[in-house]
């Protein structure tokens, strides 16, 4: 009899927490230790940030964040989410920095019936044949950025092209991202062992033997700054130009101009942000950020903060029952919020369809070296497996 | 064939070489002499990188910044050998793995809480930035030349050390029969906390070489460490010498292989094929050859006299 009640009871309890569920939890997995944390913090930093903008709500719930940090591993990136997942029975996963983890831990939180966002890692196995309901990225597919400095190499009129690359999910997309658009000639391909290169003395000197126009690199974090000194201590430097997509960001630049290494001013990227992008988001994003932290925000912090929003708008649009996947769901494919990067929709692969801008290292007027938009190089741009994408 | 390329390949191959060498020197005496297996050689490496970083971005030069982390990094060292190392001698391999493993894991944090998270970067010395041009219009870079410089300036000084003077004769004789060379009366405990620590100041100066290449950070050892073992594997345990030339070949090996195995590869395979397999296979070269040589050589190229 005692046993019933005591039964009776802890049902009510669990249906009476249910029912009041006054908070959602989000994990956010990314990279919290090893040197490869300084994207991390700034990851987690654009979120902090988001929160206060939205006042710590996300319609009638309290938002609760727990991070995950997938030690720049993908087995770890696996286990970080599988606690998120199981343990702490998080409602909606996002972030992920690497292709690699994101691609080894997807599952984990698709297979659960949760609702999964990219707010980096944008692997094509996730765009085409194998995209998923509800899988959505909100920065981009790893090809369209390449694909826009493919475009940008064609009009500076560059006929041939030497590209270096690590060997590991997203350094294949970009390297096919460029390939795809550049009508010059590739005189020369290295994909290099990721992590744990980060010397190309012998990259370096076949490149200066192929003598090729220009120079195209994908070097994410720490290995950018790394890679851009070898190239300038080989003698490259002033002779051939270099191009590069997530190389040079709002992390690197402060340590170049730290450096006094003026070789980098002027250097060309592409993406589909930069912190001089004129909408009000950004213009708030950017200046509050700054204030805060006395440094210029990256794209990984610019598309931290988009995601809080981009789930903030789903919350609302089920008036909190984040029982309703199916409504957060068709709330997320609408991608009604501001975003930093101004107008953008949502492809049928959930996969944004968005501009590309070219981007220029410049200082600015305090003398702090960061990037200034010069053109849309990519109008409203799809990325290339959209088609291959049957929803499951 | 493009000769300059080759040419310039070669020397890639040999600072890469000259680098394993002067990890690979400590840790083939360690292991030699004292039977000590130690994985945490490869923080020492970092510690060096990052305790000369610190120096030379107190002091503004980076060969001033060498010189006063040198006796630093021996001090480490002999410390790290009187206190941890010491009483793991008696112990197990397997204890030796376990202990120094946790010894890694340590000095990661350790860096990450002293240092900046992302690590030290310094300049390149203003003497040694750009390139020189040497015979037949090869280009290569000075600094890059330099780290073969020292390296081979150490291996000189270092046979000296082992085959001339009396503490290197102490060394031979503890790497070919240590329990003999204790049973003479020579002071064994003194001599293992030389040895670790002149092992130190080598990895130490390895990293300190380095940083302005690759930075200091976190974690680098482990990068390294592995090569470092195929190295003395390669060379026969508790051999100088030996340790040297694997050193070089290992160098040589990894860069060639990286440099022209995707155009070896394209004579025998369809352009697609080769370029999937061209990276997989160079990053296994060095590893495939060595499992060449200890299917050849068990106890490696060089193996120590006597014993």
């Amino acid at each position: 009899m005692i046993r019933h009640v005591v039964v009776a009871v802890s049902a009510t309890a669990m249906w009476a927490t249910a029912a009041v569920a006054d908070s959602i939890k989000i994990g956010f997995v990314t990279t919290l230790t090893t040197p490869a944390a300084v994207i991390g913090n700034d990851m987690r930093d654009g979120v902090e940030l988001a929160l206060e903008h939205i006042g710590g709500k996300m319609g009638p719930l309290d938002v609760e964040i727990i991070y995950g940090d997938d030690e720049f591993n993908p087995q770890k990136g696996k286990q970080a989410t599988e606690r998120l997942v199981k343990q702490d029975q998080v409602d909606i996963v996002a972030g992920y920095i690497w292709s690699n983890v994101l691609l080894a831990s997807a599952n984990t939180v698709l297979d659960a019936g949760k609702i999964l966002i990219s707010a980096n890692a944008g692997p094509s196995q996730l765009a085409g044949e194998g995209c998923h309901k509800n899988y959505f990225n909100i920065s981009w597919q790893n090809d369209q950025t390449p694909m826009a400095l493919g475009k940008v190499l064609n009009e500076k009129g560059v006929k041939s092209l030497y590209v270096i690359a690590p060997n590991y999910a997203a350094g294949k997309n970009m390297v096919a991202g460029v390939e795809r658009t550049y009508l010059g000639n590739i005189v020369g391909k290295d994909m290099t062992k990721w992590p744990d290169q980060i010397d190309w003395a012998a990259e370096l000197s076949k490149v200066k033997a192929a003598a090729p126009e220009a120079v195209f690199i994908f070097y994410p974090g720490k290995h950018g700054p790394a890679f851009i000194s070898q190239y300038k201590q080989a003698g490259l430097e002033g002779k051939i130009p270099l191009y590069s997509v997530y190389t040079l960001d709002s992390i690197s630049l402060p340590r170049f101009q730290q450096a006094a290494m003026e070789g980098v001013m002027g250097t060309m990227m592409t993406q589909f942000w930069a912190p001089d992008l004129p909408n009000e988001q950004n213009k708030r994003f950017v200046a509050d950020f700054k204030k805060k932290h006395g440094r210029y925000p990256s794209f990984y912090a610019a598309q931290s903060y988009d995601s809080i929003f981009f789930i903030k708008s789903a919350v609302e649009a089920v008036q909190g029952d984040l029982g309703n996947v199916d409504g957060m769901r068709a709330a997320l494919e609408k991608a009604d919020f501001p975003s930093v990067r101004g107008e953008f929709t949502m492809g049928p692969n959930h996969y944004p369809i968005q501009n590309f801008y070219s981007r220029e290292v410049v200082v600015d007027e305090e003398g702090n070296w960061t990037t200034a938009v010069r053109d849309v190089v990519l109008k409203n741009h799809q990325d290339p497996y959209a088609a291959d994408c049957k929803m499951r | 064939m493009d000769w300059i390329l080759l040419a310039e390949q070669g020397l890639n191959g040999l600072q890469l070489g000259a680098l394993l060498f002067l990890i690979a020197a400590g840790l083939t005496l360690t292991f030699g002499i004292m039977d000590f297996v130690n994985l945490a050689h490869g923080s020492l490496y970092m510690l060096g990188a990052f305790v000369g970083a610190t120096f030379m971005l107190w002091t503004g030069s980076f060969f001033a910044g060498i010189l006063l982390a040198l006796p630093l990094m021996f001090v480490i060292g002999a410390l790290l050998e009187m206190t941890v190392v010491r009483s793991l001698y008696q112990r197990h391999h397997l204890d030796h793995v376990l202990a120094t493993f946790g010894l890694i894991l340590f000095f990661n944090e350790l860096v990450q809480v002293v240092w900046p998270l992302d690590g030290l970067n310094v300049p390149f010395p203003a003497r040694f930035d750009g390139t020189v041009e040497l015979a037949f219009g090869i280009e290569y870079s000075a600094f890059r030349l330099m780290i073969i410089a020292v390296g081979l300036l150490v291996a000189v000084s270092l046979w000296v050390l082992v085959a001339k003077t009396r503490a290197g004769m102490l060394i031979r004789a503890g790497a070919s029969n240590r329990k003999m060379v204790s049973a003479l009366g020579v002071n064994i405990r003194l001599l293992f906390s030389l040895v670790f620590g002149i092992g130190a100041v080598l990895a130490g100066l390895a990293g300190m070489l380095v940083t302005p290449v690759l930075g200091a950070t976190s974690g680098m050892g482990e990068q390294i460490i592995i090569l470092a073992f195929v190295v003395i594997v390669i060379g026969g345990i508790g051999s100088v010498r030996g340790a040297f030339i694997a050193a070089v070949v290992t160098g040589l090996v990894d860069t060639l292989g990286r440099s022209f195995l995707d155009v070896l590869l394209l004579a025998f395979l369809p352009a697609n094929a080769a370029e999937a397999a061209g990276p997989a296979l160079s990053s296994m070269l060095i590893y495939l050859f060595m499992a060449t040589v200890l299917f050849l050589r068990p106890q490696g190229l060089f193996p120590p006299r006597g014993g």
